[in-house]
């Protein structure tokens, strides 16, 4: 589904991605994990076409997307998480939820509840100003209004970033679900290893901008390749 | 009674025009943050193009409507060719938009030279008592009043009113939905100047069109603006109110020079009170 050959990116002069490759297949969950700073981040920005690639190809089921739009990228079924959510705070919950179709020009009614039955903690919000939520409420609306798109990659950036456990977990079963369901392909980028070791099947280290090295996701649990490419105390249930 | 309605008149008359000058500013800074300071030229451009669209022989409401559509269409120009290379970057939008006003109000005098054209709004006359009232000013009443409902309802209730909303919060992240942001900033931006040629346009029968008549108005529509807060549309139909309130009484017990040193120095110490305008404290709304 998704082809990343040679990819560079840089802010300004500053590279930070140099000759990134991997691929993703259709159903698949691919963790990507690394220090901070590493270039994670950046990473899925590039995937989403908010910075250029310098160098490189990206290809979506078939098709050269590196130099297209992320409105585009976005309408061809790439669903996109920010880190820190960005929910719109001056927007209803529900517009939040109206957002990308209407702005896809495709609004549904039957999207919309077909997402609500599957986020129902959102129903009672539905009136509220999106910056008046908690953070756990804010990421479970951010996933909510990326999968309303019925995107068929999306890339999630740390969604359990600053979230309580409870919601965590919540969020864990949300994206098992979706998954199965919707036969979803997600890209994580996540910190913590026990979120990131569940859900998804293999994992990438990436390291000064490149992909160090593909390990599957039980081997998540060696504390040798934890100290060495994560640079973390490898302990059971360890959050870096 | 006669006294009151005329005072009633007044204030309509001066609301009338604080919401025609200051709407379209409104969308271009309220809601895009772009500091247009070439906002009194498209109101000039708007009142010549509806002067000529008459005398070429349109009735007055299509003059108005050519008014509205051929400044939209140069707003949308000035967006891709100016505005779109600035955004975010203050200070040099300002320059710019300043250069471009310059070179509008001299174009424009090259052109046509300097002299007021105007055009004739035969509706008659309406007598309250002993006062003669112009028929006319209740039509900018009226035409005033259907471009603040337009733009609310497009902006509360529409698609395009959302999507914008959400663009003009965040660019980046609407985009990621799937939003054109580029297309969303024209488009507003040429809704935002199609609204100031329209006002151009309906104030050319009571001011007439002259290349420097944009300065006249460019200082009510931004401290309108400003005074009116975060929330755009709510704000300065708050601040329209309040100053036009001030602005028909002092007009009718003094003069209007006066009237506007008062609507002046009210706005200098309403923001001395509420840096952040009337709307300062509000989180809801538009």
């Amino acid at each position: 589904m998704l082809q990343v050959s040679n990819l560079a990116a840089a802010y300004g002069r500053i590279p930070i991605l140099d000759g990134v490759s991997f691929t993703v297949a259709e159903g698949e969950f691919v963790g990507i994990l690394g220090h901070n700073g590493m270039g994670k981040t950046t990473l899925l920005k590039t995937l989403m076409g908010y910075l250029k690639a310098t160098r490189g190809e990206v290809a979506f089921d078939g098709a050269d997307i590196t130099h297209a739009r992320p409105h585009e990228r976005a309408r061809m079924g790439i669903g996109y998480v920010p880190q820190g959510r960005e929910i719109f705070p001056g927007l209803s919950v529900r517009d939040n939820l109206r957002l990308g179709p209407a702005g896809q020009g495709r609004e549904d009614k039957a999207a919309m509840d077909e997402i609500l039955t599957e986020f129902p903690r959102l129903l009672p919000l539905l009136d509220r100003q999106g910056g008046a939520l908690s953070g756990g409420e804010q990421q479970i609306l951010a996933l909510a209004r990326a999968l309303i798109c019925a995107p068929r990659l999306l890339l999630l950036d740390e969604p359990t970033e600053g979230i309580q456990p409870s919601v965590i977990e919540e969020i864990e079963a949300l994206l098992r679900q979706m998954k199965s369901k919707r036969r979803l392909t997600v890209i994580l980028v996540e910190q913590n290893l026990d979120f990131i070791k569940t859900l998804s099947e293999r994992v990438l280290i990436i390291q000064k901008g490149r992909i160090l090295r593909e390990v599957a996701a039980d081997a998540l649990g060696e504390r040798a390749l934890i100290g060495e490419f994560v640079g973390i105390e490898a302990t059971e249930g360890t959050r870096t | 009674m006669e006294q009151a309605a005329i005072q009633a008149y007044l204030i309509g008359v001066s609301f009338s025009i604080f919401i025609l000058v200051s709407l379209g500013l409104a969308v271009i800074f309220g809601m895009m943050r772009v500091i247009n300071l070439a906002q009194g030229e498209f109101l000039m451009l708007g009142a010549f193009v509806c002067t000529f669209a008459n005398q070429a022989g349109l009735n007055l409401w299509l003059s108005f409507l050519a008014a509205a559509l051929a400044v939209g269409l140069f707003g949308v120009l000035v967006e891709r060719l100016i505005i779109r290379h600035l955004y975010g970057r203050i200070v040099d939008t300002l320059l710019a938009t300043w250069g471009l006003s310059l070179f509008l109000v001299g174009g424009v005098t090259t052109l046509l030279g300097p002299q007021t054209r105007s055009i004739a709004a035969d509706l008659g006359n309406v007598a309250v008592g002993t006062y003669t009232l112009s028929a006319y000013n209740f039509v900018m009443m009226g035409v005033a009043a259907a471009m603040l409902v337009f733009t609310f309802v497009l902006w509360r209730f529409t698609r395009f009113g959302l999507v914008a909303r959400a663009t003009m919060q965040n660019p980046g992240m609407a985009s990621g939905l799937g939003v054109n942001a580029d297309f969303v900033y024209m488009a507003t931006f040429g809704f935002g100047a199609g609204l100031t040629g329209l006002a151009g346009a309906v104030l050319v029968p009571v001011t007439g069109a002259s290349p420097p008549m944009g300065l006249f108005f460019v200082a009510k529509a931004f401290i309108t603006v400003i005074a009116g807060g975060p929330l755009p549309l709510i704000g300065t139909l708050s601040a329209a109110g309040l100053f036009s309130f001030i602005d028909g009484i002092v007009s009718f017990v003094s003069s209007s020079v006066v009237a506007d040193m008062t609507v002046l120095f009210v706005a200098i110490v309403l923001l001395r009170l509420l840096p952040d305008g009337i709307t300062g404290r509000s989180r809801r709304g538009i």
